[in-house]
């Protein structure tokens, strides 16, 4: 690695298997001091694991994690005093306010930050005296980002923040999350939102079946494609790939519900051209459509598969 | 702006509002013993007997013989119209006993029934009296009604000792279970929270409902029945807090590994039931045999119970229930020592 930047985690050669099946199988990750790093992976990827073993709360079967220069195994409340966690699926205790929920995570660290302004930070000043059962859930995931603020970690660990969040509510914790990198400190997210990641990752690694499959700033990622435009098109009758043989820039092309995606470079270029050959080949355009590529075809592009099965 | 609070005190402040804004906790350990010692106190209240119905054949002495029954006070006559319907009455139980009376008084009974053969001894003294029959020698009769050797002075420390093992195992037990599957507990861990104060707060905030859940149970048994507090007050109060303490550790232990509700509830019935029979609460544990007793003596709510009662009812000192109370202490310390080694935070 080129930076003069310490790293905040480092991680060789990580494993974790559950029986047959394996959730971590040889994961190799460093995440710089300051930055903001985003692991996206499909349902089942190993995101989980991985952060949570990084977190201290699983053992791996094998492989060695340095988190802020220390190992996990002694001193590991020194250790949490610097770290803020919050996990994919926990649930805060229903009966308490948000206000006394906040106060009794701040009371578990040394330092940290006051209640009052960790409402403010996640603008929850209004749900203050409102008991967690009631909260939306967009509300509560902010109170579960306020949570592992109350510690004013260096190192904020966050399990899919946004998921679920309608999109005004994701916007709001992406500016918090924005903001609190400002402040110099580190973050590392797991997610399954191209754009999250695009707007608060400096890098991503893309985790599939345990591994990392490309990891890199998303910007490198997508321009590692060679084409910056992802175009979709369906025909009547349907065509063969062999169609797009001769037409210049088109690269890549592959078949899904029906339909074609192919990554161009130049679209003022491929575009023409690929209406002649339609033509040619006696077909007629149903639909066409462009997008500008995202890390969601850097993931098709990889794998074959969507990184979202809905 | 606000002080940072103890973790200790902030976990333990917590876990009593939770358990306050649950009025289904409230009623489970206030009110369920309350009306429980009301049920039993008032179906094993002291009051005379009521009157034995008994049935008087029609005809001729029939008027007089009810009569002489009804002022007796003891049974309660009815005239039936003929021997067939009074023996018919007597099948079916509706009276003790019938009495036809031709030339000799003849009893209609059955043995076997304790009241017919009573029945029997009140309506033929009171016949014969009325007829002019004389005590060979007169007789007074002298009551006895001490308080501290009722049903209700047994129950009231029984109920407080079976209340403190409900609550510590319950209360603790579920809230832990819950908190683990919510992964509150998981979160938690994530935290420099120091595990010790987890499991102390649960303890503590337990203290808090104890002094209440001791009044309320107290309180009650003195005010509507007047069971008598005749030892120390203070050893009273402190052998309730090393219950709670015993039942709290317990309550840890059950909860320790547990991952579902249903696995807790399980354990918790399988710890609870056995001492709910053996125990001593609703009658006494020396009941059982010979063979048993090592086992049931050894149980920490027998030796609760034995203790609550010889405070209360026998006005025993500390030093003479120095043996019970070292054996629910050597449960709750061991109960706790153990949560704490096999604890599953996740
Ligand atoms: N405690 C466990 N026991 C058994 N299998 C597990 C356990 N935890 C995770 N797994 C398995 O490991 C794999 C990775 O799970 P993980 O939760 O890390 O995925 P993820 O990337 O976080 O997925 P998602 O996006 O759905 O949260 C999955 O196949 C999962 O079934
Ligand atoms: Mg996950």
């Amino acid at each position: 690695m080129s930076t003069s930047a310490p790293s905040a985690i480092v991680c060789r050669g990580l494993k974790k298997h559950y029986g047959d099946v394996r959730a971590v199988d040889g994961l190799d990750l460093e995440v710089r001091a300051g930055e903001c790093f985003g692991l996206l992976g499909p349902n089942g990827a190993g995101k989980t694991t991985t952060i949570e073993i990084l977190e201290g709360l699983t053992k791996p079967d094998e492989g060695d994690v340095v988190v802020l220069g220390r190992r996990w195994g002694s001193q590991e409340r020194e250790l949490r005093e610097r770290l803020g966690v919050s996990l994919q699926e926990s649930r805060l205790t229903e009966k308490l306010t948000v206000y006394e929920t906040l106060s009794l995570f701040r009371s578990f660290y040394a330092r940290g930050r006051d209640p009052e302004l960790l409402l403010e930070d996640l603008s929850l000043e209004e749900k203050r005296d409102a008991r967690v059962g009631k909260l939306s859930g967009g509300q509560r995931q902010r109170l579960a980002v306020a949570c592992a603020l109350a510690g004013d970690p260096e190192l904020l660990f966050l399990d899919e923040p946004t998921t679920g969040l309608d999109p005004q509510s994701r916007l709001q914790l992406w500016e918090r999350i924005a903001a609190y990198k400002e402040a110099g400190r580190t973050v590392l997210l797991t997610t399954h939102y191209m754009e999250e990641a695009e707007r608060l990752c400096e890098r991503v690694a893309v985790v599939d079946h345990g591994r990392i499959i490309a990891q890199g700033a998303p910007a490198d990622l997508i321009a590692g494609l060679g084409a910056p435009h992802i175009l979709e098109l369906a025909t009547d009758p349907a065509v063969g790939a062999d169609v797009f043989k001769g037409v210049r820039g088109l690269r890549d092309p592959r078949q899904r519900d029906g339909r074609w995606q192919l990554a161009v470079a130049s679209l003022a270029e491929a575009v023409p051209a690929l209406v002649d050959a339609l033509e040619g080949a006696g077909a007629k355009l149903v639909s066409l459509s462009t997008h500008r590529a995202t890390l969601e075809d850097v993931f098709i592009a990889l794998t074959g598969r969507e990184l979202r099965d809905e | 702006m606000s002080e940072r609070q103890h973790p200790l005190v902030a976990l333990t402040r917590t876990r009593l509002l939770e358990f306050v804004r649950e009025p289904e906790a409230l009623f489970w350990v206030f009110m369920f013993p309350v009306l429980m010692a009301l049920v039993l106190g008032f179906a094993f209240r002291d009051r005379p007997p009521d009157p034995i119905p008994v049935g008087v054949a029609a005809g001729p002495p029939a008027a007089e013989l009810s009569t002489a029954l009804s002022r007796a006070g003891t049974v309660k006559a009815a005239v039936y119209p003929d021997v067939a319907a009074g023996l018919e009455a007597l099948r079916t139980g509706k009276i003790a006993l019938l009495v036809e009376d031709r030339a000799t008084l003849v009893y209609h009974f059955d043995p076997t029934r304790p009241d017919a053969r009573l029945a029997r001894l009140e309506v033929d003294d009171a016949i014969q009296r009325a007829r002019g029959r004389r005590d060979a020698s007169p007789a007074a009769e002298a009551l006895v009604h001490e308080k501290g050797s009722r049903y209700i002075d047994f129950l009231v420390p029984g109920i407080l000792g079976l209340n403190l093992m409900g609550t510590g195992i319950w209360g603790i037990g579920f809230s832990i279970v819950n908190a683990r599957l919510k992964k509150t507990l998981k979160l938690m861990t994530a935290t420099p929270m120091r595990h010790a104060d987890y499991l102390l707060a649960q303890m503590l905030s337990r203290f808090v409902f104890l002094v209440l859940e001791v009044a309320v149970i107290l309180a009650f048994g003195v005010a509507v029945f007047g069971v008598p507090i005749r030892g120390s007050l203070v050893v009273l109060v402190l052998l309730t807090f090393l219950g709670a303490l015993c039942f709290g550790g317990m309550g840890l232990l059950v909860a320790s590994r547990a991952r579902t509700l249903e696995a807790a509830n399980g354990l918790m019935n399988l710890v609870m039931v056995p001492m709910w029979l053996l125990s001593g609460v609703f009658f006494s544990s020396e009941r059982f045999p010979k063979a048993v007793q090592p086992l049931v003596q050894a149980l920490p709510l027998t030796a609760l119970n034995n203790a609550l009662r010889a405070v209360m009812l026998e006005g025993r000192s500390a030093a003479a229930i120095a043996g019970e109370a070292a054996i629910v202490a050597a449960w709750g310390l061991a109960s706790f020592a153990a949560a704490l080694k096999i604890f599953r935070w996740q």
